[in-house]
């Protein structure tokens, strides 16, 4: 069963001489209970992908040019803003990288959690702040009661994160947009923020489409995995068949970048040059002039994504040999 | 040890927070911060020594304190000479021997200069180079960190983050230093530029025998860069040793969970069960009583609540400050 079915979705930008696409035919589906990885560098189109889905783009800048995003049987993209507001922090919440800036200095927790409830369901002001309570003791706050009445500065920055998601989970959506939840975070931090969330999921059967740059957060949370450069979808299916056996070579190049699958002191195979400007994208195959593998073909035509295993795909003509070859 | 090049002792690094307007009036003191709180930490010549530490740790003001970048209490000892009561003109030639490379390269570099400016500055400052030799040991040193002689002509807006990171380590080698110490130098970088720095930094290593002082919150890299490893909590240092005995080995309750928190990519894995350290790093100005750690330590004994850990001493090939390897273990 699909819960969320995103087809061939484009985001554009205007400039001041033309429209540049961030994010160009993404595609993926969600399943109750899965989470999905968009993993991608700084760029990439993972962050405006994730917005795009919950239409929390500036809209004087940004509109959605193709696609379409099916959700219970509609499709988001054509949802007037009002029924729009609806669905969004009730059927699909969404938390950021950088809690303190999402979270309204002026309203104390229990209000910022009660809030979606009045709103959306029109509960009383009593029920929802007794509701409050139950949502802070789930991500784990402690003394949920007596945390109700302060404000978010007095929470360091993990417990700011957990009340954002207590914030996010009022209403039990059953999708939850989490783009870079830990990235601001200590380590030690971050690992407490990935089991609650590792933990919501079991526990409710939340899907959680998981924004992030880190490929070992990746691989200890998500079920499948989006690989991003350039807006385009270079790989995705299951993440161990990605991670362990990558059929693209900017997956390959990012695994062997990490410094941890390295010998210690070893050079790097580091991927050379750097990613294009969204303006200024190369021809044919984005990741094609920073790419062993590339040839004439590369360099013409945009390479579509092709299945190369059971929910795996990749978009490069050369995927066979991706893993044969050394570093 | 005769070729030791950095020795630091019972070194700290006190701010004063400031005062809330109530207390002004009342004419009280300002609190006292100990962001760096007795530290030890020797670096011998050619040696690349990783320091590690979750944000509020000290691990930047220690760094600072070396190039006396922030007033600082204790001993550093470059070469012999303490640095921290040397007079204007020993520092400056200090400063020509020891270099800092920042974690932010874009707020580091002056908007209003060219690359080829920013470098030329320094030599000039230094009076290393004649004038005329001035462009050619620009370039010189825009190709050592892998970057074309044409962005001698560019400003730091328009580069990448990588490209200014390149510009800062060359900038800190224009001096031809000794020694570098590098506060997150990749830790603003995305995953393929992170792997592109690190390898000009073993590069610049292995080939100029620079003594390295790297600070970092991220262990994979610290490991994979130095030979030995320090980690900080809340001001002191709480393990020291071989890179390899700090990541396989982990003798201190931190280090064992900084270890564990470490997101992996293996496979298969039976989804391992996520560490379960609880709580968050305290304030550095609200420090707990006894050792610092354990309101948050799986091991935590009466001891750790009331006493200060011992001070740090060897455990096998590491060394660590921690209550629970309490005699002399023999080495």
């Amino acid at each position: 069963m699909t819960l969320l079915d995103v087809a061939g979705l484009r985001t554009e930008f205007a400039t001041p001489t033309r429209a540049v696409a961030a994010v160009d035919g993404l595609s993926f589906q969600l399943r109750p209970g899965e989470i999905l990885g968009l993993v991608g560098e700084s760029g990439s189109g993972k962050t405006v992908a994730c917005r795009s889905l919950l239409r929390l783009l500036p809209s004087r800048r940004a509109r959605i040019a193709a696609g379409t995003v099916m959700f219970e049987n509609r499709d988001l993209m054509r949802l007037s803003e009002a029924e729009m507001r609806v669905v969004r922090g009730r059927d699909i919440a969404m938390i950021f990288q950088n809690p303190a800036s999402h979270l309204d200095p002026v309203f104390t927790v229990g209000d910022l959690i009660a809030e979606p409830l009045i709103w959306h369901f029109g509960e009383s002001r009593r029920a929802a702040r007794k509701r409050a309570v139950e949502l802070l003791r789930q991500v784990g706050i402690p003394d949920p009661a007596g945390q109700i009445e302060r404000y978010p500065h007095q929470f360091s920055g993990g417990m700011k994160q957990r009340v954002m998601i207590a914030a996010a989970l009022a209403c039990e959506p059953k999708i939850l947009l989490a783009d870079e939840p830990t990235t601001a975070l200590d380590v030690t931090v971050q690992a407490q923020i990935l089991r609650l969330l590792l933990d919501l999921r079991d526990r409710t059967g939340l899907a959680i489409v998981l924004v992030t740059h880190d490929i070992g957060v990746v691989a200890e949370t998500c079920d499948s995995v989006v690989v991003l450069y350039s807006g385009r979808v270079m790989e995705c299916g299951g993440t161990q068949d990605v991670l362990t056996r990558p059929r693209h070579p900017y997956t390959r190049g990012l695994l062997d970048s990490l410094p941890t699958t390295a010998a210690r002191g070893a050079e790097l195979p580091s991927i050379s040059g750097y990613p294009p400007p969204l303006d200024r994208l190369p021809q044919g195959c984005r990741f094609h002039p920073r790419c062993r593998f590339a040839i004439d073909r590369c360099r013409r035509e945009p390479i579509e994504l092709e299945t190369v295993d059971d929910g795996h795909a990749s978009a490069c003509v050369r995927w066979r040999e991706v893993m044969e070859v050394g570093p | 040890m005769n070729d030791l090049l950095v020795d630091v002792r019972d070194l700290s690094v006190r701010y004063t927070l400031s005062r809330s307007f109530a207390d002004l009036l009342r004419r009280k003191p300002g609190r006292e911060l100990a962001a760096v709180d007795g530290a030890h930490l020797a670096i011998r010549k050619g040696e690349a020594v990783g320091l590690v530490g979750e944000s509020g740790s000290g691990k930047s003001s220690l760094g600072r304190a070396l190039l006396r970048l922030t007033p600082a209490t204790g001993e550093v000892r470059f070469d012999g000479t303490d640095v921290l009561r040397q007079d204007r003109r020993s520092l400056l030639a200090y400063r020509k021997r020891a270099q800092m490379v920042f974690q932010d390269p874009l707020a580091s570099l002056n908007p209003r200069f060219k690359v080829g400016e920013a470098l030329a500055e320094v030599l000039r400052v230094h009076r290393l180079t004649r004038r005329e030799e001035i462009p050619g040991r620009v370039a010189a040193l825009l190709d050592t960190v892998g970057l074309d002689t044409e962005f001698a002509d560019r400003r730091p807006r328009g580069l990448s983050g990588g490209q200014c990171q390149r510009v800062g380590i060359a900038r800190a080698l224009a001096v031809e230093p000794e020694f570098i110490i590098a506060d997150e130098p990749v830790s603003a970088l995305d995953l393929s530029i992170q792997a592109q720095i690190l390898n000009l930094f073993l590069r610049l290593q292995r080939e100029m025998q620079l003594t390295m002082l790297f600070i970092s919150h991220d262990l994979g890299v610290v490991h994979h860069l130095c030979q030995r490893v320090a980690v900080m909590y809340l001001g002191r240092i709480v393990e020291e040793g071989p890179a390899d005995e700090i990541f396989y080995h982990p003798k201190h309750p931190y280090t064992q969970s900084l270890v564990e928190a470490m997101p992996r990519v293996e496979f298969p894995k039976g989804r391992r069960e996520l560490p379960r350290l609880e709580g968050e790093p305290p304030s550095p100005a609200d420090k707990p009583p006894g050792c610092a750690f354990h309101p948050r330590c799986p091991h935590v004994m009466d001891a750790c609540r009331q006493d200060p850990p011992p001070s740090i001493r060897r455990v096998g090939a590491a060394a660590t400050a921690c209550h629970l390897y309490p005699e002399t273990e023999k080495a």
